[in-house]
């Protein structure tokens, strides 16, 4: 059902893990259709990815793009990372079966959300950058904003 | 060789020897049409008639009550479509429940587009239906009751003999889909005022692409294939007489060896239960305690998803299944889990493992301590559960 590649990352998932005090996490999926991505980025100064770690709820697919868009953006600047698109981790991945293709979607947007919120942090505005739709997690995220 | 340990005996069985080498003379040497004249091939025709009465004996039914069919799902179009097409005048409304396997709840949604109405009964958060909620669904214009004997996917079984008398006494036909219970739980049509019973050959460890259909005499059913006299007109087609043999002969021996064979399986599922619950935290078992069927073993586990689950299972040499959207193809997790009240993220995590007549308690403890291994590593890899550890570490503090 998956590509050689697909089955490598899902296996040996890259970057997966937490950073404290990121520059920014995007949190997107909901666990209504089964896949809940988060992503962390620690962005330097002259906007370039030095680290990227991720968490995934989710299938075989949804782990394996994560791991993947998590490899592609890892030491590229804010705008390179913008290019990295759910086709491009598709391709990378030698494709997924039709009914997966939604998850590359999700890695497309976890990226994007960490962006956003990276942006928000520091008041700055990246070029292509929309506000990340809001998802079924956020009741939960705003639980832990209590302490 | 590497190992395969096979936990899947609900989807199918392995064909047991036996079996086949009943059926492979019937391929070569009997291969005689049985409708025709000579000798040769009409002979078959009382081998047809024999493993009607192997099948029967098991039920507690006449041999000619068996109508043998391609399998259960068209055991289950069959009793469904052709019982509302004979009693349409009567009524069109029938009920049945939100758990029933998609050969029923899916040609009730088709009888649904052609003017039948049809009651969908809740469960209970371990998949009972309340006897009672089947009566009080009961309408004038009520003419079947179909509710399965135990459920496919958390191997819940269902108080058959109350509904049976229950439509009985209302003068209502019952039909149950018994592809997971027959020659699994000992019963009998009669005492559970069974009218239709749908069944199937693999499950049992006889072939697939055979099952049959009981029908009480009596019961004003049409014909569901036409174009020849085959099965006393209502289904015609040459029979599959290798498939009949086998499935006869599975039968045959799930029948002799059923009280050993479910005590084992049973005392073995309880085992792997226990260890499950003992030694892997948040985890649910799914499904009736006690009524339940000797080999289903069903658990979600929270914070995980069921199609990774299975992927790392699979990688080592273990085979199971899974209520999640993601291997239906579906965005939704399965029906069954969420019409016993499962959240949709708890449902997504569940596995399914169903035990057959080989399973070992060695096989077991190996996946057990797999199951372990990977539940551990993908939580490790899961925001849920970052968001549960971090959840609690506040609560502590």
């Amino acid at each position: 059902m998956y590509t050689e590649k697909v089955m490598d990352h899902f296996q040996h998932p890259r970057n997966v893990g937490e950073i404290e005090n990121a520059s920014g996490v995007g949190t997107v999926g909901n666990a209504k259709c089964g896949d809940i991505m988060r992503i962390y980025l620690d962005i330097d100064e002259n906007q370039i990815i030095r680290d990227v770690k991720f968490k995934t709820f989710g299938c075989g697919a949804a782990v394996a793009t994560s791991s993947m868009a998590t490899e592609l953006v890892k030491g590229k600047n804010i705008q390179e990372a913008m290019e990295v698109t759910n086709k491009a981790v598709m391709e990378a991945l030698d494709g997924l079966p039709p009914v997966k293709v939604h998850c590359s979607l999700l890695a497309e947007e976890a990226i994007h959300a960490a962006l956003w919120d990276y942006a928000e942090k520091n008041g700055i505005r990246i070029e292509g950058l929309e506000k990340p739709k809001s998802d079924v997690h956020e009741g939960e995220e705003e639980e832990e904003e209590e302490y | 060789m590497e190992r395969l340990i096979y936990l899947d005996n609900a989807a199918t069985t392995k064909t047991s020897p036996e079996v086949v080498e009943a059926m492979l003379p019937y391929f070569t040497e009997h291969y005689g049409n049985p409708s025709s004249v000579y000798g040769f091939a009409a002979a078959n025709k009382e081998v047809i008639i024999r493993q009607r009465e192997i099948i029967a004996g098991v039920l507690g039914a006449k041999g000619n009550e068996i109508y043998f069919t391609a399998g259960g799902t068209e055991a289950d179009n069959w009793a469904l479509i052709a019982t509302a097409e004979a009693y349409a005048a009567k009524g069109r409304h029938i009920i049945t429940t939100k758990i029933e396997h998609h050969a029923i709840l899916h040609t009730c949604e088709y009888l649904q587009k052609r003017g039948y109405e049809v009651t969908y009964l809740d469960v209970d958060e371990n998949g009972l239906v309340d006897p009672k909620a089947v009566e009080d669904a009961i309408r004038p214009d009520t003419i079947l009751i179909s509710v399965m004997f135990a459920n496919n996917e958390i191997g819940t079984v269902e108080p058959i003999a109350e509904i049976g008398k229950i439509a009985k006494e209302h003068g209502i036909l019952f039909h149950t889909d018994a592809v997971q219970a027959f020659a699994q739980i000992p019963f009998n049509v009669d005492e559970c005022n069974i009218d239709m019973l749908s069944a199937s050959g693999h499950k049992l460890n006889g072939p697939k692409g055979i099952g049959f259909l009981y029908i009480r005499t009596g019961v004003k059913i049409r014909s569901f294939i036409h174009g020849g006299a085959q099965e006393r007109r209502r289904r015609a087609g040459t029979e599959n007489v290798p498939g009949i043999v086998g499935l006869g002969k599975a039968v045959e021996l799930a029948a002799a060896s059923m009280q050993e064979r479910t005590e084992k399986e049973s005392r073995l599922r309880n085992h792997l239960i226990s260890r499950i619950e003992k030694e892997i935290p948040c985890c649910r078992l799914n499904g009736d305690r006690v009524k339940r069927l000797p080999n289903n073993v069903n658990f979600s586990f929270q914070f995980v998803e069921g199609e990774s689950l299975l992927i790392m299972l699979d990688m080592k040499g273990i085979c199971a299944s899974s209520g999640s959207a993601c291997t239906s193809g579906s965005l939704d997790p399965s029906h069954v889990l969420l019409a016993i009240g499962l959240p949709h993220e708890i449902a997504h995590g569940s596995l399914r493992m169903t035990l057959g007549a080989d399973t070992t308690e060695e096989e077991l403890d190996y996946v057990v301590d797999s199951l372990k291994e990977i539940v551990a590593q993908l939580r490790n890899m899961s925001p849920l559960y970052e968001d549960f550890v971090r959840r609690q570490k506040n609560q502590e503090n």
